[in-house]
């Protein structure tokens, strides 16, 4: 398999020698079977071991793999009848955001997300899955028209960040985001979020008010990325690896800090190993949530989604009683 | 000569034994000598244009340069005593303290030094008070703070402060000044800008009256959430408000920005704010604006 990652380097060596091994055994028919099997369950205790123990350096690797599945991957194979919509109806069409409707297990829903491209060609056109402010006012006028029409909305998270661009910050980043995040608070029907890769920061967040957050195994969801936190804590960006240690960014550590409902298995090696698996895991954790939020009703929705944030934050009250 | 003596700092409070630390030369030595006529702290350089003032002076002008309209950045307890009715200010929910839930490097020595130096535990005040009579819920962001960055303190203190003013009703101003979401905590300093926002989104539905006032600096995630969902948003002139920062669109883009990118004029020509208010004129301004939204005055 090719876009093998630097620390996938010792499983490529061993997989080569396998197929050497095989190669040389056929071609002087020799039975060197004995051998190949050691080399492979070698392979099979070497797999465990790196990829059973990922630092969060390794998991953003993953998440950025240029093979990871987007959100169209996704829609594909979790959406019949799926037809995208366009547009924000004020400035232009954001290709870095895609939505629209389809159907979920026979229920029609609102799917929203980020897009990245697999090539360079494809990035360049999706902008890298960084939007601009058309694309979160996209996003926001699918999910109103989901509001208006009582169908459950899907985002799906993939991003770097909101783009950094001279255009953007003129057609106002900051207002697209923040009225994305007051709207999404106000909105009567069930929001499942799911970071499937890069959860960069308001970018990300400004897809991600939901009354169920969940994160794909290898993803990350981070205030800032592990380079930009390298550069202003060591001023260093070579100290990416570092920072990701430092911040705290991955599934298992936004789940042990209360930010997340679940986490959503990824085959062994990442999501892009194996597309289909990732999606059937993921199609049945929306399953499950959906057919608990489709119980309550559209107040009830709300209030679970306040209480969902209301209660982050780490602090301490000087009168006395620690809150959390 | 001047140049050397003041330093680069702004300095407009009398910090005793607080000296910036740099190498002294021959220009520096003489200057020492000359300084001892002159009481420390009495003068002040403005960043812009140069003009030197008496601080006395300075603060009578609302901290604005009187050579070049610089708006000084002002501390949260300044802000709140150039806004409100005198005596009027009652603070909400000053009990509450940072903590380290990463465990991040420094962070705690931070807090500490952030603390000393501004007589602040976190990086808003808020509470409430009267402008001209009027009763509003207050925050008011100090940059001094960790550069007024917003963690879980800040975004529990606004949240809360949003929250009085739904149940009391009152019409709710805030003013930020903040390089964004604080670092130091992580994904935890993100999600408080869903909290703050989320909390907006009850206010605004029970049909109050929010005016955000943006001031210099307001970025990051502090423009990309509260700060940018007032009914009406002012900005100060000058103010640098923006989401990403100046050299990261830089780098991206490959190409100088102009001068004015981000100011508060620049967002103004853009559609981006309502209103730029001269420091002078922000308190009538805003008290015209209560009284436009036939908020009660206090006693009426």
């Amino acid at each position: 398999m090719s876009g093998e990652l630097p620390f996938e380097q010792p499983l490529v060596e061993l997989r080569r020698k396998i197929a050497e091994l095989r190669a040389f055994s056929e071609e002087k028919a020799l039975d060197l079977s004995q051998e190949i099997a050691r080399l492979e369950e070698k392979l099979r205790e070497l797999e465990q071991e790196i990829y059973g123990n990922l630092t969060p350096w390794q998991k953003v690797q993953i998440a950025r793999h240029p093979g990871r599945p987007t959100t169209l991957d996704f829609i594909e194979r979790l959406l019949d009848d799926f037809v995208e919509l366009h547009g924000d109806r004020v400035f232009g069409d954001d290709p870095a955001i895609v939505g629209g409707i389809g159907k979920f297990r026979g229920i029609p829903v609102t799917v929203v997300g980020h897009q990245k491209g697999k090539d360079t060609k494809e990035n360049i056109a999706r902008n890298f899955g960084m939007p601009h402010p058309e694309g979160y006012r996209k996003a926001l006028r699918l999910m109103q028209q989901a509001d208006k029409f009582g169908r459950p909305i899907l985002c799906f998270i993939n991003t770097p960040g909101a783009y950094p661009g001279m255009a953007a910050e003129e057609r106002g980043q900051s207002e697209a985001i923040a009225r994305n995040l007051r709207e999404m608070a106000a909105l009567r029907v069930p929001i499942i979020c799911v970071v499937t890769g890069e959860g960069g920061s308001g970018g990300a967040l400004a897809l991600g008010v939901g009354n169920r957050l969940y994160m794909l195994e290898n993803s990350f969801y981070s205030v800032i990325s592990p380079e930009g936190a390298a550069a202003l804590l060591w001023k260093d960006a070579s100290q990416a690896q570092r920072a990701a240690e430092t911040m705290k960014i991955t599934a298992q550590d936004l789940l042990e800090m209360g930010v997340i409902d679940g986490i959503i298995p990824e085959p062994m090696g990442g999501a892009h190993r194996d597309v289909d698996w990732t999606a059937q895991r993921l199609g049945e954790v929306i399953a499950k949530a959906l057919d608990e939020l489709m119980r309550l009703s559209p107040e009830e929705l709300i209030e679970d989604r306040y209480e969902k944030y209301r209660r982050l934050g780490v602090f301490t009250s000087l009168v006395g009683m620690a809150d959390r | 000569m001047f140049k050397d003596w003041f330093g680069k700092r702004k300095r407009y409070a009398t910090l005793p034994g607080v000296q910036p630390v740099r190498r002294e030369d021959a220009a520096d030595a003489a200057a020492r000598e000359e300084r001892r006529e002159i009481p420390e702290g009495l003068l002040i350089k403005c960043d812009r244009c140069g003009t030197i003032t008496y601080v006395k002076e300075l603060d009578k002008n609302l901290k604005v340069c009187r050579g070049c309209d610089y708006h000084f950045a002002l501390s949260a307890p300044e802000r709140i005593r150039i806004t409100l009715d005198e005596g009027s200010f009652v603070e909400y929910d000053a009990d509450l303290v940072s903590e380290d839930p990463l465990g991040f490097p420094g962070y705690p020595d931070k807090l500490a030094k952030s603390q000393a130096q501004s007589g602040l535990r976190e990086a808003v005040v808020t509470g409430e008070g009267t402008i001209d009579g009027f009763a509003v819920v207050i925050g008011v962001m100090d940059s001094r703070f960790i550069m007024g960055s917003m963690g879980s303190v800040v975004g529990e203190k606004i949240t809360r402060a949003i929250e009085r003013a739904t149940e009391k009703r009152l019409p709710l101003l805030l003013f930020s000044a903040s390089g964004g979401a604080r670092m130091q905590e992580g994904v935890l300093s993100l999600m408080q800008m869903a909290k703050t926002s989320a909390a907006l989104a009850r206010f605004h539905r029970e049909g109050l009256l929010f005016i955000s006032v943006l001031t210099n600096p307001t970025t990051g995630g502090v423009s990309a959430s509260f700060a940018s969902l007032g009914d009406i948003n002012i900005a100060e002139p000058g103010a640098l408000i923006g989401f990403a920062g100046r050299r990261i669109i830089e780098q991206t883009i490959r190409q100088k920005l102009p001068d004015d990118f981000q100011t508060a004029e620049f967002l103004l020509k853009h559609g981006q704010l309502d209103l730029v208010v001269h420091r002078k004129e922000m308190r009538a301004t805003l008290a015209k604006l209560l009284d436009l939204h036939q908020v009660r005055r206090v006693g009426s």
